[in-house]
């Protein structure tokens, strides 16, 4: 079984981790948080996307741009797909901070959400 | 300006707390100042909205302290301005502040003039002036690539602008010089929307950028981080054409023969922030070398009484949650100070900076203010392992904190109490790192 070489972002040690995703085993966190991170990472590694979307007015003008996230991590490698539907989307105001501007984005049952208002 | 002018042009008002500069600083300083029942607030922002440079980190990461949650910018900003709403603090947008000023009247000590579209040029008088101005990047001058002078070379933050906030695509094949976290999280950002990010370049041996932001940023993404490097040529005729790396010796100079080039057509400057003190310093506010900040007692006051400093204006914070924090120090000093529940510093203790330490901030405390605890914050010189942090008051040792790895880009703190800051009155504390 390969191990994989993952660095501990749960705090600033940035602990190196060597972790067996098969077998379930990490060396070299110092700390359960650690080793639950290191094993995450190896087996099913997510990440909080963070980008903008696009607003226009009524004739479809460029507006402002919205800061949006994904309400909750989403899969690593999908990343850059949902990029892709992200930046073709264009929305209008009004916004509120938390409206979800994508639903369920790529089936992964994480919204993209608003991080801002725009009256 | 004449004295008749500054009459004709006075407002009404008497305000016990201006704020200058509504981002995070500014925000929290003058929220805190109105719940310490300071009730004629008014906050100075430059822009058309509140939320400072919040506004276009779109990224994750903040108020992992102060609430608990992973929130991005605008998120954090925005709960600060919900809660400003909910006040009654006035706000001007698009006022930029010319000056600060000191007035003879002593109910009325200090004027703040402003010019805003809305308003013209304007004079107000105030009992104290919080500065949030918050800081500036370092720019190219100032870290003297040489070569061509072509379009394409931008500072990282102004990219993040044009990109987050205007929605306007820099380049496509970008090498970034400086790895702290504006580098590497606008490396990230950069690659998401499409462009090709060659190489990170840092000078130091080590980046100054969160571990979190190495591996989330760099390394999800297979971007390659060149360490002990730098940027010594910059080659192109309109657009940039090409950048030239060289690595560095330990004295960060090129050594010849080990150029790397890149072809690409954007370089990004990601090398230092600096506190940004125009207005400080024209009200004649001593600033500290070392910090490029103002020199500051425990509750952020300024060598000019009641003027106070908080936020990156002050020093560079690593993260939001502290200077919201600082903040709501200067802004309660602030609302004390116009209800006349505390007096201008008379009896001062110095603090300052030993081995290995590369400021302490405050550099002052006040010793007829002393809360509980006062917390100081400091940097290191480099980075180490199994040190101690040690407080030394004269000859004698006041505290040690032992850290197992101590980093430049990661600000300590050190508390002491009321009783060992008393006891420090006629001599000085430094702070300096030991084995």
């Amino acid at each position: 079984m390969s191990l994989q070489k993952v660095t501990c972002v749960v705090c600033p040690r940035g602990c190196q981790m060597e972790v067996d995703a098969e077998a379930g085993t990490v060396v070299g966190a110092s700390c359960p948080r650690g080793r639950a991170h290191g094993l995450a990472e190896a087996t099913n590694p997510t990440r909080t996307l963070t980008t903008t979307v696009r607003i226009v007015d009524a004739s479809g003008e460029f507006v402002d741009m919205a800061p949006v996230r994904t309400a909750a991590p989403i899969p690593k490698g999908k990343i850059f797909d949902a990029m892709k539907t992200i930046k073709a989307l264009r929305v209008q105001k009004p916004i509120r901070r938390g409206d979800a501007l994508v639903k369920n984005i790529l089936d992964t049952g994480v919204d993209v959400v608003a991080t801002r208002d725009f009256p | 300006m004449s004295d008749v002018d500054a009459v004709a042009n006075a407002d009404a008002i008497l305000w016990d707390v201006v704020v200058v500069g509504g981002g995070p600083a500014g925000l929290a300083a003058a929220i805190a100042a109105y719940d310490d029942g300071a009730k004629k607030v008014l906050v100075v922002e430059r822009e058309k909205e509140l939320g400072g440079i919040l506004n276009q980190c779109v990224h994750n990461g903040f108020g992992l302290r102060r609430f608990q949650e992973e929130l991005t910018g605008p998120e954090y900003a925005g709960r600060f301005i919900d809660e400003l709403s909910k006040r009654e603090i006035a706000v001007e947008l698009e006022a930029t502040v010319l000056d600060v000023g000191q007035a003879e009247d002593p109910a009325a000590p200090t004027v703040v003039r402003f010019v805003s579209p809305t308003r013209g040029f304007k004079e107000v008088r105030s009992k104290t002036v919080v500065l949030a101005t918050g800081c500036r990047e370092r720019p190219r001058g100032a870290i003297g690539a040489p070569g061509d002078r072509p379009s394409g070379v931008f500072t990282a933050g102004a990219a993040q602008k044009y990109v987050n906030r205007e929605g306007e695509m820099i380049g496509r094949k970008v090498v970034i010089l400086g790895s702290g976290d504006i580098g590497l999280i606008m490396a990230r950002r950069l690659t998401l929307e499409g462009a090709k990010v060659l190489a990170v370049v840092e000078l130091m041996p080590y980046s100054n950028g969160l571990t979190r932001n190495i591996v989330q940023c760099l390394q999800d993404f297979d971007i390659p981080l060149y360490l002990s490097h730098t940027v010594t040529r910059v080659v192109g005729k309109r657009r940039v054409e090409k950048i030239v790396v060289s690595k560095v010796d330990e004295k960060r100079a090129p050594i010849p023969g080990t150029e790397i080039e890149f072809d690409c057509d954007t370089l990004l400057l990601s090398v230092g922030l600096i506190p940004e003190n125009e207005v400080a310093r024209g009200a004649g506010v001593e600033l500290d070398r070392r910090t490029k900040g103002p020199i500051v007692t425990q509750n952020r006051e300024t060598t000019i009484p009641n003027v106070f400093s908080c936020g990156n204006a002050l020093h560079v914070h690593d993260l939001v949650d502290f200077v919201s924090e600082e903040a709501e120090i200067a802004g309660r000093a602030a609302a004390a100070r116009a209800l006349g529940k505390s007096s201008v510093p008379k009896n001062l203790v110095e603090a300052t900076n030993g081995a290995r330490v590369n400021y302490v901030a405050p550099q002052k405390i006040d010793l007829d203010a002393l809360d509980d605890e006062t917390a100081f914050f400091l940097r290191v010189s480099n980075v180490f392992q199994d040190k101690k942090l040690v407080v030394k008051c004269g000859d004698e040792t006041i505290k040690e904190i032992k850290r197992r790895r101590v980093a430049p880009a990661e600000m300590e703190r050190v508390t002491l109490s009321r009783d060992a800051l008393l006891a420090a009155r006629g001599r000085k504390i430094v702070v300096s790192l030991e084995d």
